[in-house]
């Protein structure tokens, strides 16, 4: 199995270059550094705190592209990933 | 009507002067009257490229500021009687012109000259706004490289919000052997991240450090770069003209590497 997976998959240099950039470009185009950011990730965890439990750790967020939805091709768009620890029970 | 086209890759030693070289070369070749200006003030380049470099008098900064008359700066080349230079200064610095003084000096140009290229020195600052002030179309120069192409897309991003609306891409010194294992990135994959039309791909050829230590440009020789700046030309002037597939070895090497390996 080992052989044919690392057949199948395997990832050239090429193919690192390529995602690579297409990391990199998506910040450099947003205009947007990594401090502004964490300040974008802490009033996210701030205003969804109030309401439920969140695993602050394991939460993700990040510039990228995404297919709109006007059908204009790719978009820049903000992607978070936040993990519910408990949802509070409404008082 | 005259055109004036930037050459221009935002990072430095990709082969900005030597594509300005080849493609003026190519232009003059196919009858069309061209001047090349080297703008890269303080590292002049573009007369050595073109083996002119013993025929200096005067140049860009002495035209801006007045000491000369703009026919007594422009040097003739050696090979096309309608192709010219107008050389850098090497002693001076980015600061001795301005934006505003280039699209003066471009516009005066444009009265004799079909097309008028500016060789961009690398970098974001003063050379390059000058450089890009009066030009109707940019032509961006890249390698396959992580690095050269995230330049490229800064330098895109600067044109376009310049309002320059058309920009070109030409992929440098690209190997097909590697493309094919996979540790080069391909054609396809450049013009995928950087969005923008392909007006030419050049191989990487010993024969173009050859033209260079000898200032011959080799568009149109029977090379493999020689080829492509030759297809580059003629999609300049607006022809189509297909996008060459490179031999990526020759059958003798072929053989040849069949005997090293001991088969």
């Amino acid at each position: 199995m080992g052989f044919m997976d690392g057949f199948l998959r395997k990832k050239t240099s090429g193919n690192t270059a390529k995602d690579r950039l297409k990391l990199v470009l998506v910040s450099d185009r947003a205009n947007c550094s990594p401090e502004t950011m964490e300040l974008i990730k802490n009033d996210i965890i701030k205003v969804i705190s109030k309401y439920m439990e969140i695993d602050t750790d394991g939460l993700d967020i990040q510039i990228t592209q995404m297919e709109s939805d006007g059908g204009h091709g790719n978009v820049p768009a903000i992607y978070a990933n936040i993990p519910i620890k408990e949802l509070r029970s409404p008082r | 009507m005259s055109e004036v086209i930037v050459i221009t890759s935002g990072k430095g030693g990709v082969g900005k002067t030597t594509t300005t070289a080849n493609i003026g070369t190519g232009l003059a070749k196919l009858g069309k009257k061209v001047v090349m200006i080297d703008t890269d003030i303080g590292l002049r380049n573009l007369d050595v490229v073109m083996g002119l470099e013993n025929r200096i008098v005067y140049n860009l900064v002495d035209v801006v500021e007045g000491n000369c008359r703009l026919k007594q700066a422009l040097i003739k080349d050696k090979r096309y009687s309608n192709l010219f230079l107008l050389p850098s200064a090497q002693t001076r610095d980015k600061s001795a012109v301005s934006p505003e003084q280039m699209r003066k000096l471009v516009d005066e140009l444009r009265k004799d000259f079909d097309y008028i290229l500016l060789d961009c020195p690398a970098g974001i600052e003063q050379g390059f706004k000058n450089a890009i002030a009066g030009a109707d179309r940019a032509i961006i120069v890249t390698t396959p490289e992580v690095s050269a192409i995230r330049d490229a897309d800064r330098i895109i991003g600067l044109l376009e919000a310049e309002e320059l609306k058309k920009i070109e891409l030409v992929i440098n010194r690209i190997r097909m052997d590697m493309v094919k294992r996979g540790d080069m990135m391909s054609v396809e994959d450049v013009v995928d991240i950087l969005a923008i039309d392909l007006i030419g791909v050049v191989p990487d050829d010993e024969s173009i450090v050859i033209a260079t230590n000898e200032g011959e440009p080799l568009v149109g020789s029977d090379t493999q770069a020689g080829k492509a700046f030759a297809n580059i030309c003629h999609r300049v002037l607006g022809e189509e003209v297909p996008i060459m597939e490179f031999e990526t070895e020759s059958i003798l090497k072929k053989i040849a590497n069949l005997f090293k390996r001991g088969y």
